[in-house]
């Protein structure tokens, strides 16, 4: 073995993007090659840049000691959502392509099999672990501690660690585009066809690794956010009165405490039959890759909740505050959410009715998903009749909302139709199933979590989103969204399977034009939201809400300066009841100075976020690469981390009383002069984020 | 009842005699009990596999030519008695003011932890000699995926144990080496249940 081998592994120059181009230049390779070779350099020219201009501001000191060693919650959740949006910029792209190819690939196209397998793999790995679980996990970070009045979350540095694990995970992930190949399994990796007996390249591996830090990352999330609200509510905040944006948030806590172990089991017990030799999942010696499939969906099914359940406790928040009414039926809401909760453990085997066990357990789980439907239909109803007599405005997250209510009812439809076992076997695996769960997480989670973006940004930044770019990228992704999977329940029914490269029969040929057409039209919108920012950030002045309540809020978070300073509320409020901020507001007590302050105790910065981010990426990669002096040294320099932290006590720090006083006051001399704007006008330069009291008749 | 102290989270407080952890220990040990649900989920889950893979031997041995009852039982003798020595050093932690007789306790710990794996290892090597390791069929992944990850958490515990006596060397018992063998105590009475259950489940069972 040469010393070559030993220090870098099954690594070489083969790995490149273009290798195989260069060296065997047929037509497709150069293809694949070219496109291959465009997202690497997109990849590295993409980091190039964002260095550069952080050399160019001199932000570099910034950036470590306000941002990447920050245990500040408000930090950490923006962090997480820019990881968000960066990753779905790349999925969508990747779906873009794939549109195309199904669009012309009437006997052929122009992707490899490998090249189309490797889309379809990673632009659902990145959607669902790396784009969707980050971006709720950053909104949650970002809003729950601030609704039940809290300064942080329970464990802070736990806190930046979770974040480091997501950011490895998602850097595993892109690094794949430059180096080496990504998994072509899918983005829940069957075994056997991902064993190393059929796959005996890095791609599994990659997939493994990066989905492996993820979950760990949001294991320890989950008991983060479920300790944080079970024991860091301010005084009076019972759980009756939590907005229901913080219920969610626990009830998708609590599912990633029980279900993110059995990802990290699953993929812990694949990557043994890979990497040591174990027959868990192999097809001969006893293994069985059924016990896989079980195990993959204990997690994926609760995954799906996980998912949605942040998504409807925003839409809770919107329908709430844009219709300037509390919410209907609060008590139905929370308990259809613990509901969907608790039955989204029972449900795991409708994703496989048709791999081999019996009718009356079939009819079973059929049952039982079907039931779902009944505590998210009355979902539906409450918000419908929180806008019923309302001041409704239609600004950009009521947009989202009202198309997410009705979309989302079609898809829910089409989710009993699936739901039952016989119809199941006519069309699992078509594009039927692509368009009902597309249709479940788009108009769902991800105009959820785009709503919850507008909605909240101007609390985090101090200014507000652009309102005619966001509502031009909000018809983007609607109309969008309905060309581009529409056509699928079509083509579905038709017969087309998914995860298919070409086609023979020139009827689905008209559906997956349209089908592209709506993924362009979507990637406008990404586009709108980008512009929408830039534009944003250049008027920032003219959109500036200094006074912290552009839209009329209900909740605690609102009741403070925006952006709020480290400690979120200068002295903790005490709540009487829900809505607490508009019964403040109403009883003309919101904007006034307590009668003393204190000193605040807040946690100091850690390295040990970054410290794991970069150490669990290097470890992830060398076992990628067999890289194993990389993996041995990487790890010990964790434990080495874990135990020196254990030897930090000075980990606190005292922000003095008048320090919190002389920002409290400057925040009330910014309101004193702000002039109060009604619900008219709110989308108008005039919201200097103060709202006039008006009731909602 | 106002003469009994309010309980801060389950298991054993230190109670008003430790001002210093007052406040912060609810939240910490409440997390870990959390943690530790997370983790039984791991452990069910690896059971749950075992039980199916206990027949997938493909022709190979089976529990009854590979279980060494006697070795095992020492196992479980030591891991059991290690938590007693274990309780005994939460005991000093929270009434006695002498750092020794905590130390003493946990060294007593550590080393009948160190017993348990010695012994353990033993028997891994053993079975490995015999042709017996986790490639060999479902069943010997699935047992060897299940104990020796018990024998990793046990090997974890003792290399926090080792941190926390050289912080009571170096700071005294101040609050966070108390808060930290609050929460390892949870930690190694966790792993002594997951014990008796590989115990009786695995050993017993597979032997009966």
């Amino acid at each position: 073995m040469s010393i070559l081998h030993i220090v870098f592994g099954r690594l070489s120059v083969e790995t490149l993007p273009f290798w195989e181009m260069l060296h065997y230049p047929t037509r497709q390779n150069v293809v694949n090659g070219a496109i291959a070779t465009t997202a690497a350099f997109m990849v590295l020219a993409g980091a190039a840049v964002t260095a550069l201009l952080i050399t160019r501001y001199r932000k570099w000191r910034v950036l470590w000691s306000e941002w990447l060693t920050s245990v500040d919650h408000k930090p950490i959740g923006i962090m997480y959502i820019v990881i968000a949006f960066v990753m779905l910029a790349r999925a969508l792209l990747e779906a873009n392509i794939m549109r195309g190819q199904m669009a012309f690939s009437l006997g052929g196209g122009f992707l490899s099999a490998d090249h189309f397998e490797q889309f379809f793999t990673t632009h659902g790995t990145i959607m669902i672990f790396f784009m969707a679980m980050p971006f709720l996990t950053g909104l949650i970070n970002y809003v729950m501690p601030m609704q039940i009045g809290a300064r942080d979350v329970a464990f802070p540095v736990m806190n930046s660690i979770s974040l480091g694990l997501t950011a490895a995970g998602a850097a595993l992930v892109m690094i794949s585009l430059d180096i080496g190949k990504f998994s072509t399994g899918g983005w829940s990796g069957y075994p056997p066809y991902t064993e190393a007996a059929f796959n005996p390249g890095v791609g599994v591996d990659y997939w493994i690794w990066a989905v492996s830090l993820s979950s760990l990352g949001s294991m320890m999330t989950g008991i983060n956010f479920a300790v944080t609200v079970y024991k860091k509510r301010s005084p009076g905040m019972r759980f009756m009165r939590l907005p229901l944006f913080t219920w969610t948030a626990l009830c998708t806590s609590i599912l990633m405490i029980f279900a993110m172990p059995p990802l990290t089991v699953a993929t812990g017990l694949l990557a043994l039959d890979r990497y040591l030799g174990f027959h868990f999942f192999t097809d001969h010696f006893g293994g069985n890759f059924m016990n896989y499939v079980n195990l993959f969906w204990l997690f994926g099914h609760p995954e799906v909740y996980i998912l949605i359940l942040p998504a409807f406790g925003v839409y809770s928040e919107v329908f709430s505050t844009f219709s300037g009414k509390t919410l209907y039926g609060y008590t139905s809401l929370v308990i259809a959410t613990m509901a969907i909760a608790c039955l989204s453990f029972t449900v795991w085997l409708h994703h496989f009715f048709t791999m081999g066990q019996n009718a009356n357990i079939n009819a079973v789980f059929g049952i039982a998903t079907m039931l779902i439907g009944i505590p998210t239909g009355v979902k539906v109803y409450d918000w419908l009749w929180t806008m019923f007599r309302g001041r409704v405005r239609f600004t950009v997250p009521l947009v989202y909302a009202l198309a997410f209510s009705m979309l989302f009812v079609i898809g829910g439809m089409t989710g009993i139709v699936l739901a039952n076992p016989s119809v199941d076997f006519q069309v699992h695996n078509s594009q039927f199933l692509i368009a009902h769960f597309h249709n479940m997480l788009v108009p769902g989670t991800l105009f959820g979590l785009l709503a919850g973006y507008h909605m909240w940004f101007p609390k985090a930044f101090g200014f507000r989103l652009h309102e005619r770019w966001g509502m031009f990228s909000a018809l983007c992704f609607i109309v969008g969204f309905v060309l581009a999977f529409f056509p699928l329940y079509a083509a579905g029914l038709l017969g087309y399977p998914r995860r298919t490269l070409d086609y023979f029969d020139p009827v689905y040929q008209p559906y997956m034009i349209v089908a592209l057409i709506g993924a362009l039209v979507i990637l406008a919108g990404l586009a709108g939201l980008l512009i929408q920012l830039l534009v944003s950030i250049r008027r920032r002045e003219e959109l500036a809400v200094p006074a912290g309540d552009p839209w009329d809020g209900r909740s605690l978070e609102w009741w403070t300066a925006a952006p709020p300073p480290e400690y979120n509320f200068s002295v903790l409020p005490v709540v009487t009841g829900r809505d607490p901020f508009t019964t403040a507001k109403e009883a003309g007590t919101a904007y006034r100075a307590p009668s003393r302050f204190e000193d605040i105790e807040m946690p100091k910065n850690s390295a040990m976020g970054m410290i794991v981010c970069v150490f669990g990426f290097l470890a992830a990669f060398g076992l990628v690469w067999y890289m194993w002096w990389l993996v041995v040294a990487s790890t010990l320099a964790i434990v080495a981390a874990m135990v020196g932290r254990g030897f930090v006590r000075d980990t606190e720090r005292i922000i003095p009383a008048h320090e919190v006083e002389r920002c409290h006051l400057r925040w009330l001399a910014t309101v004193s002069v702000t002039q109060p704007v009604t619900r008219g006008t709110e989308v108008k330069p005039a919201n200097a984020g103060l709202a006039a009291l008006e009731s909602a008749e | 009842m106002s003469a009994v102290p309010r309980l801060e989270h389950p298991g054993i407080n230190l109670g008003p005699a430790h001002p210093d952890t007052r406040g912060k220990s609810g939240e910490l040990l409440f997390g870990f009990w959390v943690f530790l649900m997370s983790d039984a989920i791991v452990f069910g889950l690896l059971f749950a596999t075992y039980a199916v893979m206990l027949h997938a031997r493909a022709g190979g041995p089976g529990p009854k030519q590979l279980y060494d009852i006697k070795s095992a039982f020492i196992e479980t003798l030591a891991l059991l008695s290690s938590s007693f020595t274990f309780g005994m050093a939460s005991l000093a932690l929270k009434y006695s003011k002498r750092t020794g007789a905590l130390v003493g306790w946990l060294v007593a710990t550590m080393c009948l932890g160190g017993l348990f794996l010695r012994l353990e290892v033993q028997d891994f090597l053993s079975m490995l000699h015999n042709g017996a390791g986790p490639g060999r069929s479902g069943y010997l992944s699935a047992f060897f995926a299940l104990v020796p990850l018990h024998g990793i958490h046990v090997f974890s515990g003792i290399v926090w144990m080792l941190a926390l006596i050289v912080q009571i060397r170096r700071f005294g018992i101040d609050r966070d080496v108390k808060l930290g063998l609050l929460r390892l105590g949870l930690f190694w009475h966790f792993l002594d249940i997951i014990w008796v259950v590989i115990f009786s489940f695995i050993y017993l069972g597979g032997l009966a």
